[in-house]
Parts: structure tokens; C-alpha cells; sequence
């Protein structure tokens, strides 16, 4: 490697001298960090990802901690949570981080994802970044079902009993498939363990994996951002680009006090509001597991929603469940789908923005659907959305190429006001 | 860093020299290197390891399945029949499912055909039943129907809503049940109805009679009994 040869790097001597001739410190924060660029012209938008990686190290954090506490086991579980929440010194509060953190983690990283999809980040060089964070979104859904398994209540129990045998609907191997993902003949103590296991360490180790692979491409590609133009085509007699400042301080000092902003409302939820009114916990949940007593109306934690309501728009059990999955592959393929010469909505036409309204209308009133019981207008106004939502990725190849898309200026617009 | 082919080519180091410079320095062998036979090694030591990853994984895949524990708890359940009264339905459990039990009145089994046209499998050929309650009542003694209560759309428990013309049913509402979670409805053979986001009928579990008044779930007299 030869970091410690660099001219550019402080000469060490005494501990730092020692350390960085076994330990590359000094030139991974020059690489990465101190001489690493990102464009100058980031906006609100751009705090959702350093906050996602806040978020996760809190879930870390205090799921480690309920961890000494939780009792795994049908017999067990719901009653260490009420010990938990009424006999740990602060057990509530460690228990209301975690789960409002989940809420969070899925609010930061739907805008997160929001942002790549306005300004285009997902399109080449920057398709497998996309994919990476593709894949912990996946894992992120996992984790959060599982997670919401392991207090054992009845809204446990029976989400759990649904999501597990959607994997039935699968022809031929389905039942076989869903007898082997619960470890019995129903939602029992093997499903509930195995989910824990998962949980609290496969699962998390996936994650890290993820997304230390996304900020490996992330930092090989370089930030897109709002102008969707590439700043390393405009580089200084320096060889630095332009429109580019340090990473560190500057978009360092900018996380930070983005963490606090999202920390004022997070803390304010925890305290004052952790159930978020039945849409962060639910209130069957506050009762324990019964195999014989279905809730009177079972929906999931408000972030799988818009899907759930594609799941029950379509009047057929297995073409349901179909159209649930390709709900979230339409995602994953984003990249290929959209064909504009542009990445950001700034230099898109009205066909493009028109399309992407459309599907937040659509996303969102998804959403608000999944957590309502069925009605026949609901129903109806699912399938709407539904329709909508689809459209939106299959008819993508062919509007973003008719769709009139304006110069793409040379430098990014920056506002020094 | 790159590897001198040498070293792959078996030949000779020297052990009078101990700077290595046989190892670095030495003269391009004139020996041609096999790639096809390199490239078959390369394939057959990476098939072989698959193989065997393969092998290893199925203990862990196996774990799994349900436990020897689990499966003796799936045993066959027994109920008195003669303890439920005419209309009502008793809720027992085998291998974790809800069985429901209904003592059908006579009227309740002769509304069964009068609506066929309104279901999605009136003959139940779609649906999971054993041969002996393939039938139009779904049943072995019309007087008792035998179902799984778990929806045959995602598993939950739908209500029994066995009077007719429910406000929230329609006025045409014939009996059966319905489940709160997505809004299946289901007849009181457990059949369907259209409309209804579950596809087929209520499953019908292998049972037998034993007596006249015992139900045995799980057991039946074919030899698939409680496979």
C-alpha cells in the first residue's frame, strides 16, 4: 500500500509513528475523509444517509442492552418486556429507542431513498450503490419483521402467522417451505427462537456488511447530487474538483448537526409519544400471543403498508402475493428502468415530474390504506394505486425517453445567499 | 503482487542459495505450462468443494424442520360431539390450527346448495380436503362439519357469523364465516366466496368418527391417516 510513504501525510513520530507504520490511520482519513470531495451543493435532502448510519448504531446499541434483559421463549418473552418496561432502571427508555428507532430507521431511509430517486443518484456509475442499498432495505424489512416477532403479543403473533405463509403461496414447494420457516406446525417457541437468532445476529452482521460495501462504492463513484452533474469533470489545476469540498470538516460538521435536529424530534416521540398513536406499537400488541384469538384487524407496522395494501388489492391469494414481491423488485431495478439522458429532476420535463408525483401520491396513499380495515371503496381505491404505483416502473423505458428534458449546466447551481 | 511462474513449475531451489535469488531471478523454464489441464483441476477442486459445501449445509437447512418434540405434540386430538348443541361450533387445536367444529341443524345443511352459483369452488375440486369430505356438504356426517378455522388466504382466524342476513354481510348473507383480517367469506361447509382475497375453500383435516360421539382429528381410516 505505501500510505505511510505519502508526502501529503503528517510526519509521526512516538505513538503515531509507530502505529501508522503497522496501521494505515493517517492515510484512510486523508483517502477518505480529509481529501475525499463531495459536491459543494448538498442540500436538506442529503442528511438522510449519515443519519441512517446514526440510527443503525443506535439500534445496535440499545438492542445489545435489551438483549440482557429479554427472555427468548413463547413462555417467557412477553413477560420480560413488561419487566423490561416496568422493573429495568430505564428499561422503558431502552426499550422506546429501539422501537421508535426502528420507526425511524424506515422514515430516514424512505427519504434517503427518495432523495436518489429525485436527483437520479441510482443511474450508472452509481447503479451497484444502488443495489447495495437495495439489498439493506431488504435486510432492514427482515429485521424490522422479526423484531416486531420477538415481544410475543398478539399483533406478534398473528403478523408473523401472515407473512410467514405468504411464502405458501409459492406452487408446489410453499406449504413444505412455510412448515420449515416456522420450525412446526404453526407460529410457535422454533419460530420465535430462530427469529431472535436471526434478529440480533445474522441479520445485523448482514447489515454492516451492506452497508460498508455501499460506502466502499459510494466513495469509488463519488456523491451524486441536486444538479445530477459529475464534479470530477471539472477539476482545478490542484486536480481537485471545483465544485467539491472536503468531506471533513465540512459535511461532517453539517451530520452532526443534522443528528441533532433528527435527535430534538426522535427524543420528543420517545418521551412524550412512543406509541405514536397504535402506528409505532401497536395496541394488540399490548396483549400477549393467542394462537385462537385473531385481532380484530390485523395490519402491519405502518413502513410494510404501501405493500400490504398491493396485497390485498389483488382479489387472488398467490397473484397477491406476486404482486407484493415485484412491488419491492420494481426497486431494485430501478437503474435499468429509467432511460433519461438526465439524472436530476431539475433538468427533467413535466413528464418525468408528473411520474414521480404520481408514485408518491400513490406510495403514500398505499400506505395510509395498509393501516385502514378493508372496505369496498378502500379496496377499490387500492387497486387505483395500485395500478398507479406499477405504471409508474413498467411504462419508466418508455416516458423518460419522450419526456423533454432541459440543458444540463456545466457547473452545479450553488447558492452562496 | 505478481507470482513468478517458477515457482508453480517445480523447479529445483537451490539450497546452497540462500538469498533466494532462484526464487526471483531464475531464467523463464522452457517447460510450456498445460492450461487445460490446470483448468480442469481449477474446475474439479471448485466442484468438489461445492459438493461438500452442499453436504455441510444440510444439517444446518435440517435444523429447521420441525423437532421430534414437535412432531409428537402434532399427535391426534379427541372431542365429545355430543356436548355441542344444534348451531353452535367448539374451537379445539391440532398441530397448532385452529379446528372448528360445527354442529350443523338440519336447516343450516339444506341452505348449503341454494348458493353455489356465489362461490369460487362450490365443489371444492381447487380445495385441500381428504377423498371422504370431497362432497357437496364437505363432510363425513352432514350434522358435524370439520374444518380448519385458519383462513386459507394468510392464516387468521375468520368469526363465525352463523345468522343470516347480517347488516355487515348483505342482506343475501346465507351463514358461515368471515374473517376480519382481509374480508374472506366462507359458507357453512367452509366453501369460498366469490369476491373473497382467499382462493380456495376452508381445509378440511383427516379426522374419523370412533364412536358416535367421539371426533378423532388427525386419524382417519385411510392409511394416510395422519401423515
Amino acid at each position: 500500500m505505501g500510505g505511510h510513504s505519502d508526502a501529503s501525510l503528517p510526519v509521526r513520530t512516538g505513538f503515531l509513528g509507530w502505529l501508522n507504520k503497522r496501521l494505515p490511520v493517517d492515510s484512510f482519513v486523508k483517502n477518505q475523509l480529509t481529501d475525499y470531495y463531495a459536491p459543494k451543493n448538498f442540500n436538506i435532502w442529503y442528511f438522510f444517509g449519515s443519519l441512517a448510519l446514526f440510527v443503525l448504531v443506535m439500534q445496535l446499541v440499545s438492542g445489545i442492552f435489551l438483549t440482557m434483559h429479554y427472555k427468548v421463549g413463547e413462555a417467557t418473552a412477553f413477560d420480560s418486556v413488561e419487566y423490561i418496561m416496568r422493573e429495568v432502571p430505564y428499561g422503558w427508555l431502552l426499550r422506546y429507542l429501539h422501537s421508535t428507532g426502528a420507526s425511524a430507521f424506515f422514515i430516514v431511509v424512505y427519504l434517503h431513498m427518495f432523495r436518489a430517486m429525485l436527483y437520479g443518484s441510482y443511474k450508472a456509475p452509481r447503479e451497484l450503490l444502488w443495489l447495495f442499498g437495495m439489498v439493506i432495505y431488504l435486510a432492514l424489512m427482515a429485521e424490522a419483521f422479526m423484531g416486531y416477532v420477538l415481544p410475543w403479543g398478539n399483533m406478534s403473533f398473528w403478523g408473523a402467522q401472515v407473512i410467514v405463509n405468504l411464502f405458501g403461496t409459492i406452487p408446489v414447494i410453499g406449504p413444505g417451505l412455510v412448515e420449515w420457516i416456522r420450525g412446526d406446525y404453526g407460529i410457535a417457541d422454533a419460530t420465535l427462537n430462530r427469529f431472535f437468532s436471526l434478529h440480533v445476529v445474522a441479520v445485523p452482521l448482514i447489515l454492516l456488511l451492506m452497508v460498508m460495501l455501499h460506502l466502499v462504492a459510494l466513495h469509488e463513484t463519488g456523491s451524486n447530487n441536486p444538479d445530477g452533474i459529475e464534479i470530477n469533470d471539472n477539476k482545478g489545476k490542484d486536480g481537485k474538483p471545483l465544485d467539491g469540498i472536503p468531506f471533513h470538516p465540512y459535511y461532517t460538521v453539517k451530520d452532526i448537526f443534522g443528528v441533532g435536529v433528527f435527535l430534538t424530534a426522535f427524543c420528543f416521540v420517545v418521551f412524550f409519544m412512543p406509541t405514536f398513536g397504535g402506528i409505532f406499537l401497536e395496541k394488540p400488541n399490548f396483549e400477549m400471543a393467542n394462537a385462537m384469538s385473531t385481532p380484530e384487524h390485523i395490519a402491519p407496522v405502518w413502513y410494510f403498508t404501501p405493500f400490504y395494501a398491493i396485497l390485498r388489492a389483488v382479489p387472488d391469494q398467490q397473484l397477491g402475493a406476486l404482486a407484493m414481491a415485484l412491488s419491492i423488485l420494481c426497486l431494485v431495478v430501478l437503474p435499468w428502468l429509467d432511460r433519461s439522458p438526465v439524472r436530476s429532476t431539475r433538468y427533467r420535463g413535466w413528464i418525468w415530474k408528473l411520474a414521480l408525483t404520481l408514485f408518491v401520491v400513490s406510495f403514500v396513499s398505499l400506505g395510509y390504506l395498509g393501516l385502514e380495515p378493508p372496505s369496498p371503496l378502500y379496496t377499490l381505491l387500492a387497486r387505483i394505486f395500485s395500478v398507479i404505483y406499477f405504471s409508474f416502473f413498467v411504462f419508466m423505458p418508455l416516458y423518460t425517453k419522450l419526456d423533454p428534458v432541459k440543458p444540463l449546466p456545466a457547473r452545479v447551481s450553488y447558492d452562496h445567499g | 503482487m505478481v507470482y513468478d511462474a517458477a515457482v508453480f513449475r517445480h523447479e529445483p531451489i537451490s539450497m546452497s542459495d540462500p538469498s533466494g535469488a532462484a526464487l526471483h531471478g531464475s531464467p523463464p523454464s522452457t517447460e510450456a505450462v498445460d492450461t487445460s489441464r490446470r483448468g480442469f483441476l481449477v474446475q474439479a477442486t471448485g466442484a468438489a468443494g461445492a459438493l461438500g459445501a452442499a453436504f455441510a449445509a444440510v444439517p444446518f437447512l435440517a435444523s429447521w424442520s420441525p423437532s421430534e418434540r414437535a412432531r409428537a405434540m402434532g399427535a391426534p386430538v379427541e372431542l365429545d360431539v355430543s356436548k355441542i348443541e344444534p348451531g353452535q361450533m367448539v374451537t379445539l387445536t391440532w398441530r397448532k390450527q385452529a379446528i372448528y367444529v360445527v354442529h350443523r341443524t338440519p336447516e343450516m345443511v339444506s341452505g348449503l346448495p341454494g348458493h353455489d352459483g356465489q362461490l369460487k369452488d362450490p365443489a371444492s375440486k381447487a380445495s385441500e380436503q381428504p377423498a371422504y369430505a370431497t362432497n357437496a356438504k364437505r363432510t363425513v356426517r352432514d350434522d358435524f362439519l370439520v374444518v380448519v378455522g385458519n383462513c386459507t388466504h394468510l392464516g387468521c382466524l375468520p368469526k363465525a357469523r352463523f345468522e343470516q342476513a347480517q347488516p355487515e354481510l348483505g342482506a343475501d348473507w346465507p351463514g358461515g364465516f368471515f374473517c376480519p383480517c382481509h374480508g374472506s367469506r366462507f359458507d357453512l361447509a367452509g366453501r369460498v366466496f366469490q369476491g373473497s382475497p382467499a382462493s380456495v375453500n376452508l381445509r378440511i383435516p383427516p379426522y374419523s368418527f370412533s364412536s358416535d360421539s367421539l371426533l378423532v382429528i388427525g386419524k382417519d381410516d385411510t392409511a394416510q391417516g395422519a401423515a
